[in-house]
């Protein structure tokens, strides 16, 4: 039995019972959806819709329908991709890290930014695919022998590593998510009203009955996705910054590139999960689960990716000064000054300046705030990944080179687009998946709910 | 089934835990709890044998690690080795920097995907598996102890005893 002082916030509210949980949670499932969520799945569905024209667009034409020149040859795919990929680190961090570290708070949120990671994956990867131009040809970079001739591909190049990298994390992830999925879909099918219901959630669960042995290996094979998910999640964004900073780019050449990847990605992912969590706990009715103290938990971790962020932006800096290296510093007075310097300076303003104001409790706990502010770091990080892409890009080592870049209606569709094919599954899951993980969830009912800690607070009084 | 089960419905996983080795000092043959949660020291109270799925785990990482240091070997020094940007392929040792990510990949790869394989193997638990539901909330919030019997007479008794420790309702 795990016991916790009452002076601890409680991570229930509401004094649930273990029943009223499994009601709660599988109140969307059962019931029909709201205007609320018909008129976003009708938002997404278009977005969608945009997203497969311009795609297909591009991809039946060719890439010349992009505004990329010869300078600038990565622009918004290689930018959305990051972006992309970035949000999905705070799932995995949630689910993995928090849960080495035995952060209860992690339980009601973590099943929602679980699925977020692997929408976010799906969104990454489609740009890695337009992005090829010839995405029928997207198997060579597995290893496969080649039937032009016996070449392999080469082991050394970071994207190489990066197929690896993304594959096993999004194939690593799903099975995380679903693993953790098998109980809670148990629970829904042994309550199924309807014959329908009955059978698709007895094909999801696997035939789980939750016996002690079951459960034994259960919470092991949590534990060590857990312990292989921690350095896996710390990986992949390593390896994404490496496509950068492997090359000999000025503004891409840095060695910070990965630890500074690493907590702009996690930063991302906490702000989207905010973003996405506020929404749906308001339209599911789950603010006892998710509580204002969660909110606060993840708050301060924006807090401090968002320090760190800020520090690795200064270090970059003030690196490219001290090298001495002419073309590093003209990177970087390039990026503040020069004809981007709109883009830096909203990357700035997001990234480092916003994150700042949650030193202030009173915001940190506000509901409204938080929206707002994971709005500007969504923004800010995207800008992000702009900034360091085509910034370093556009001018390089000769100036009858230097170009602008600008973006065409098919890459802002595609963006536009992708937040469709992002949501449309995201929606989805709200509607046929347990959004709590609520088996795991009923672990804490006896040490960390409200009515726990009234009663801890009862025996003191006596 | 050859031996037949007398089975318990019980609310709350403290008492269900704290009746157990009341049973068991009764001479009853409790062989499983249903729980709609991990109860903590369930396992132990039931005697059973630690689970050996995160060795499987590390066996599958093992050879992750060593099929993906052969691939690399095979395919970029033994088979075409290049010469890129004067960095060229001589040998494994000398190149394994830049195989390192690979290789933690795909040991990563195989430990995760081969754990969780072998645990739905062994759990059995694949789509189409009909569940053996007792109570249809015991994914809930009802907890479902089993005690393992050989004749009618001996059912009534372990029905009376779970009653006594505190089931609400018993099942045949």
């Amino acid at each position: 039995m795990h016991y916790e002082s009452e002076l601890r916030e409680p991570l229930i509210l509401g004094d649930k019972s273990l029943h009223q949980i499994t009601e709660d949670v599988c109140r969307p499932i059962e019931g029909k959806a709201n205007k609320y969520w018909w008129a976003a799945f009708t938002l997404a569905s278009m977005a969608l819709l945009w997203w497969i024209i311009a795609v297909s667009y591009t991809l039946g034409t060719g890439l010349g329908v992009w505004g990329l020149n010869k300078t600038v040859g990565w622009a918004w795919d290689i930018t959305n991709f990051v972006w992309w990929v970035g949000i999905g680190h705070a799932g995995t961090l949630i689910s993995a890290i928090l849960l080495l570290f035995r952060q209860k708070w992690r339980l009601s949120i973590n099943r929602s930014a679980e699925a977020m990671t692997i929408f976010a994956v799906i969104c990454a990867a489609s740009f890695i695919v337009s992005h090829m131009g010839r995405p029928w040809v997207a198997y060579w970079p597995l290893p496969l022998p080649n039937q032009f001739g016996s070449l392999w591909v080469n082991f050394n190049s970071p994207l190489v590593w990066d197929v690896f990298a993304i594959s096993t994390y999004f194939s690593v992830s799903l099975v995380f998510w679903y693993t953790g999925l098998i109980p809670d879909f148990a629970a829904v099918r042994d309550r199924a009203k309807t014959k329908t219901m009955k059978f698709w959630y007895t094909v999801l669960s696997f035939g789980w009955t939750g016996t002690a042995k079951n459960w034994q290996r259960f919470e092991e094979v949590s534990l060590v996705l857990a312990g292989l998910s921690t350095p896996l999640v710390l990986s992949v964004h390593s390896v994404v910054s490496m496509d950068f900073a492997t090359s000999l780019v000025p503004g891409w050449h840095t060695t910070i590139f990965p630890p500074y990847f690493v907590a702009g990605a996690i930063f991302s992912g906490f702000a989207m999960v905010q973003t996405l969590l506020i929404i749906t706990r308001k339209v599911l009715n789950l603010e006892e689960y998710i509580t204002i103290y969660h909110i606060d938990m993840m708050n301060r971790i924006i807090l401090i990716t968002g320090s760190i962020v800020g520090v690795a932006y200064i270090t970059e800096f003030f690196i490219a000064w001290y090298s001495g290296v002419e073309y590093e510093q003209y990177a970087f007075i390039n990026r503040a000054t020069g004809p981007y310097w709109w883009a830096y300076w909203s990357m700035m303003t997001c990234n480092v300046i916003t994150p700042q104001l949650f030193w202030s409790s009173k915001l940190r706990t506000s509901v409204f705030a938080t929206f707002f502010i994971s709005i500007f770091v969504n923004i800010g990080m995207w800008f992000e990944r702009f900034v360091i892409i085509v910034t370093s890009l556009h001018r390089d080592y000769m100036p009858s080179s230097w170009t602008m870049y600008h973006p065409t209606w098919v890459e802002v569709g595609i963006f536009i687009g992708s937040l469709g094919l992002f949501f449309v599954p995201f929606l989805l899951f709200t509607r046929f998946f347990p959004v709590i993980a609520m088996s795991e969830l009923k672990t804490i009912v006896k040490s960390s709910s409200s009515q726990a800690k009234k009663k801890g607070a009862h025996h003191h009084e006596h | 089934m050859s031996t037949k089960m007398a089975y318990g419905v019980f609310e709350d996983d403290d008492v269900v835990l704290s009746a157990i080795p009341k049973l068991r000092e009764k001479k009853f043959k409790v062989t499983d709890v249903i729980a709609p949660f991990p109860i903590h020291g369930l396992d132990h109270a039931l005697g059973l044998k630690r689970t050996r799925i995160s060795m499987t785990s590390f066996l599958y990482g093992c050879t992750g690690t060593s099929l993906a240091l052969l691939m690399i070997w095979y395919m970029n020094i033994w088979d075409w080795p290049m010469d890129i940007g004067g960095k060229p392929s001589f040998a494994l040792y000398k190149n394994i920097a830049a195989f390192i990510p690979v290789t933690f990949e795909v040991t990563v790869l195989c430990a995760a995907h081969g754990m969780v394989i072998t645990f739905f193997l062994r759990s059995k638990l694949l789509p189409g598996v009909e569940p053996h539901v007792i109570d249809d909330r015991m994914a809930d919030d009802r907890f479902v102890m089993s005690i393992e019997v050989k004749n009618d007479t001996e059912k009534a008794a372990a029905h009376a005893a779970m009653k006594e420790a505190g089931a609400i309702y018993v099942k045949d």
